[in-house]
Order: structure tokens, then sequence, then C-alpha cells
């Protein structure tokens, strides 16, 4: 066969149109907000759900549900972008932002790190440089368009860093633990980029 | 959540819903979870004899189960394919570009019957 | 690392679908649309020449691929609907609204046009006369397409022989939604008439016409308990639909004493998973 076949009539989904200015490259955008799963769905209680600011060596800060939700809430309307090449724009969060939890944590004593790695309900990782949580730059988000997340978009609570790919915004998330050295988190141990910016296209370990 | 607290949570909530039909659920969390013979394709691209046949060895809890036989979640960066008995993952294949990864180290041990060029009868 | 193909043995028999046609059965092949057959409202049966299909067995699936003009392509994969014994392959897609792929399947392929696939996929998942019974087989809506073709293939194998039907007693208990979502209606009931070894019981779970004698609810232990074979007699299982169907089911015979080993899985889902979806 020399001329690659075309499946006559076939579009598929998700046709950059007017919005094409604002997708990564090689991303398409969808209305849709596809569900993907690595696990089976956590369903952690609220009455038992806490998050865990961990240092690299020790103490820990701790809150719990209604503690979480005591803290300055913000809105977030953001881009987001998979890996997998659906984009989604002008999404609608709540949530905690880093920068909130990183002064909260530095105040009981818990020592910051070069990296963080978050850590999930159902054992997912994945793991940034500080510098990319923080600077306004990512939150816990515990509502999407303005409802509570629900458990298959990784509720009560996933981290949300919309200039990384979004494998990297951690689902279920329960911890950041900060760390000296660099560790690679689920994906990112299995060969996909290790740092993940949509826009240099880095989406497998060896792009640049 | 202990791996058995989660299993104990998964069963229940399963004991409630109950059997339905519910194709339109297709979008909720659980439906996401396939069989191993999901996996057939694209590990047809690497092992040469049908490896959802094969028998693994899950590495965390020892349950040894054939590989068409595993939770596979059909995960849009890679297949992850999870033991049965306790959820850990066993298995991971991804296709990106004209690569393919296998991640194994979740089998302890891979064992496939009948392998070979068979005697003439 | 990877061999492909037979490395020896010229001689050997080849058993179609097994592994020793590997080479043959992974590569990508253009098929041919024959025809295009309406099962439901939302389901379409394909009936495919496949130019050098190795042959498959029941219970195996294809890879579909589509490729639009700009190169993007989307990839899902569809049980195989007919029996081996057939020289034609047979794929039932149901149609989901909002699916990337199956709307394509089912309302824009016709007669005349190419369509890329590869198989047969797949040897857990598969059923043949020489592996024996009783059979049990228990289908969720387009569940029912790999159990159809077992029953295809056994009715094609065993038609002719009595002595060999009452070896292989079988037994199919398939959900719908209403009557016209039922897949290959004008099949099953000859099929169970002129067969006293095969029994076919059918669940509608949300609307039966005026009459209906079957069952008239969602899948439960209750049902299963009584139609099932008992577990004594060892029956190989199959069950096929959506995922919570088919855990609860599993679950549920487990429970009643099936051996877990016997009884096999295939979950239909979305993106991308065995049987028809998306």
């Amino acid at each position: 066969m020399t001329e690659p076949f075309v499946s006559r009539g076939f579009r598929g989904r998700g046709r950059p149109g007017a919005t094409a200015a604002r997708l990564p490259p090689g991303q398409y955008e969808t209305p849709d907000f596809p569900v993907l799963s690595a696990g089976p769905t956590p369903r952690t209680p609220l009455a038992t759900w806490d998050f865990l600011f961990r240092g690299a060596d020790g103490p820990a800060a701790r809150w719990t549900w209604d503690e979480f939700q005591a803290l300055p809430h913000e809105t977030v309307n953001t881009d987001i972008h998979c890996v997998t090449k659906w984009s989604k724009l002008d999404t609608i969060w709540e949530g905690v932002s880093l920068d909130t939890l990183l002064a909260e944590a530095a105040t009981r004593g818990v020592k910051s790190a070069p990296y963080v790695l978050a850590v999930s309900d159902g054992g997912y990782t994945t793991n940034l440089p500080l510098a990319d949580v923080a600077g306004g730059k990512a939150w816990v988000a515990v509502k999407y368009q303005g409802v509570p997340l629900t458990p298959e978009h990784g509720g009560p609570a996933r981290l949300l860093v919309p200039h990384l790919y979004f494998w990297k915004s951690a689902k279920w998330v329960r911890q950041l633990r900060f760390m000296e050295h660099d560790e690679a988190g689920f994906w990112e141990s299995f060969g996909y980029h290790n740092y993940g910016d949509p826009w240099r296209e880095q989406r497998y370990s060896g792009d640049p | 959540m202990t791996v058995g607290e989660h299993r104990e949570a998964v069963m229940n909530r399963e004991a409630r819903t109950g059997p339905e039909e519910g194709v339109d659920d297709e979008r909720a969390g659980e439906v996401l979870r396939l069989d191993g013979n999901a996996a057939a394709g694209i590990l047809s691209e690497v092992f040469v004899p049908d490896l959802t046949t094969a028998r693994a060895t899950c590495a965390n809890c020892g349950m040894i189960r054939a590989i068409g036989a595993l939770l596979v979640y059909a995960h849009g960066m890679g297949m992850v394919m999870r033991c049965p008995n306790c959820d850990a993952v066993v298995l991971r294949v991804a296709r990106p570009r004209r690569q393919l990864w296998v991640d194994l180290t979740g089998a302890k041990l891979v064992v496939m019957a009948g392998v070979g060029a068979p005697s003439v009868a | 690392m990877v061999t492909r193909g037979v490395s020896s043995g010229t001689a050997a028999t080849r058993e179609p679908g097994s592994s020793t046609l590997r080479s043959a059965a992974i590569a990508w092949r253009l098929a041919t649309v024959v025809d295009v057959v309406t099962e439901t409202p939302r389901a379409r049966t394909l009936v495919l020449d496949v130019p050098g299909w190795p042959g498959h067995r029941a219970g195996q699936h294809v890879d579909v691929r589509l490729t639009a003009d700009d190169g993007y392509q989307a990839e899902r994969s569809y049980s195989i609907a007919s029996a081996p014994e057939d020289a034609r392959i047979a794929l039932t897609v149901q149609r989901l609204d909002d699916g990337e792929v199956s709307p394509y399947l089912t309302d824009v392929l016709r007669g005349g046009d190419r369509l890329e696939l590869r198989g047969p996929i797949g040897g857990y998942f598969v059923w043949g006369v020489a592996l024996g019974g009783p059979l049990f087989l228990v289908a969720g809506g387009s569940g029912i397409v790999p159990l159809m073709a077992m029953l295809r293939h056994r009715a094609a194998v065993l038609t002719a022989n009595s002595d060999a039907r009452h070896g292989v007693p079988t037994r199919l208990l398939y959900s719908s939604r209403r009557w016209e979502d039922v897949f290959y209606r004008a099949e099953l009931a000859p099929l169970a008439e002129d067969d006293e070894t095969l029994e076919v019981a059918l669940t509608l779970t949300h609307e039966a016409p005026p009459g209906w004698t079957g069952f008239r609810r969602l899948i439960d232990r209750r049902m299963l308990a009584e139609v099932a074979w008992p577990p004594a007699e060892r029956p190989k299982v199959f069950v096929c639909g959506p995922t919570p169907l088919v855990e609860a089911v599993a679950t549920a015979l487990v429970e009643l004493g099936h051996d877990p080993a016997l009884v096999k899985t295939e979950r239909v889902g979305p993106t991308g998973g065995s049987g028809s979806a998306a």
C-alpha cells in the first residue's frame, strides 16, 4: 500500500476551530470531560479524609476536611491539556491555592525542599518541582463547575496544575511530600516526560 | 486506606448497587474496568504467543491468575492491569508514537503453556 | 527479543486464531463491507470480506481503526459475531450517541466501503465445541455478541449430531432493556426451538410486550440460581456485558458455588474495550 488508507467520511472528535490559538501543539479541543482511570475509584468519606503536607524529614502539617474548608478558597478559570491529546478550555474550579498551603505549612514548621511528590488514595503519585506548584500556579481543587468534585473526577479533592499536562493534576490527592531529590511518579517512571510542559509538547521522556 | 479496607468498601458498594444493564453508566468510574483480554491486541504486538492466556504471579500478594483475568484500566496513557485480589499493578502497557512499553515489574513470574513448535501428531 | 511467526515445525497443524498464526493475526488488513444489517434501532451488523483472514475462535474480537483525511486515527475493539465456520466475518456494533467510532460504523459505513481491522485477538474469552459443556452464557446488552458467535459455532458443528448436542447442553441468559433491543431475535427463537439441548432465557428490564412470559427484571442472584446449571455440574461460564452487570453476575455465581476458574468474563466498556462499545 503506497498511500495510507483513509476511512471514507470519517471525521473523528475534536477538530480545532476558532480556539486553535489556545491549543498547545498536537491537541484537540473537546467539549466532554473524559474520565481516565488507572485504578479503582477511591471513595474516601469526608469524615476520615485529611490532607498532609509532609516535610522531607519529619513534621507534617495536617488538615481535616473541615479545617481545609476553613482556608481561603479561590475560583480558577483555566484551560486543561491531557497528554492523550484532548484539551478542555475555560474549565472552572474552586479550591485552595498551594501558596496558602505552603505558607500554612511553613508556620507549622514543615521544612520545604526543591521537589514535591503528590500522593493519592489508591497509590497514584506524580512529581513536580516546588517552583511549579508555587506562585499562583497550583491549587487543591474541591469543586468543578461550581459543584463538589465527584469521585470519578478526583473528588473530594484533587491537585490542579493546569500549566502542565493534566496527569500532574493528581486525582484523590491526600499528601504533598517535599523531596530533596526528584523522584519519578506513576507515569513518569513508566516513560512519560518528567516535567510535562504541553507548550513544548513534552509528552514522553526523551522529548526535548 | 489499607488495601483490605479498600476492598471491603468496593465489595459493599457492589452489594448495594446490584447488577444493572446500565449502558448509560459508562461514564462512571468503575465501568472503566475491563478484563485482561482488552489488552490482548496491544500485547500481541510484543509477545508472539497470546499473553492473555499466560498465568502471572502478582508480585504484591502472590495470587496467580491468567492475564486475561486481570482487571484492566484502559487509561488513555496506558493499559494498567491490576491483580483482582489485591488491586496492585501487575502489568502496564502503553503505545506512544511508534514505541511499545511494557512494565512487568508487578508480575513476579509469567508462565505460558504450549509455547514452541507443536510436534507433528 | 521478539520472534514473529512460526520458528520451526512447518508440518504442524494450525488451529485458527492460535499462537502459531501470530504474524498473520496482528497485521492490519483492509476488509470490504459486504452488507450492513439492522439488528435493532441502535445496532447494525457489518458483514465483511477480509482478504487472508486466518480464521478465528468464537469469543475473539478484532481491533477496528478509522483514519480521517488529516491522519487522525481512532481505534476500538469489537467482538466477532459470526461463527468460525462462516466465510465472512460479522461484527455487531451498537451506536453510542456520543461515541467517536460507533456512529461512523452504524450510520456512515455502507456496502463497498473498506474498513481497516486486525485480528483475531484474544485467547482467553473463547469457547469451542471441543472444550465441552455444560455451557452457561450470560449476556447484558451488546455483550451478547461474542456469545452469539459461540452459539452459532455450536449450531454449525453440532446440528446434524444429536448425541454430540447432548454432550454440550447449553443455556443462555440474556438481558436487554426492551424486546426491540434484543439482538438476533429472529435467530435465537428457532435456534432454541429446534434444539432440545439449548435453552434461551431472556429478561427485559425496562419494558415488555403484552403477553411476555420471560423474566422482567435485572439479572440477580435468584434468577441465576434458577437458570444456571448446578455448580456440581461444573459448567463453563461466559459472562459478557457492561462492567457493573458482569461483576455482579460473576460475584453471584461464585457465591452460588461456581468455581471462579470456570467463570470467564468480558466487560464491555468505553475507550477501546472488547465488544461493541463506543
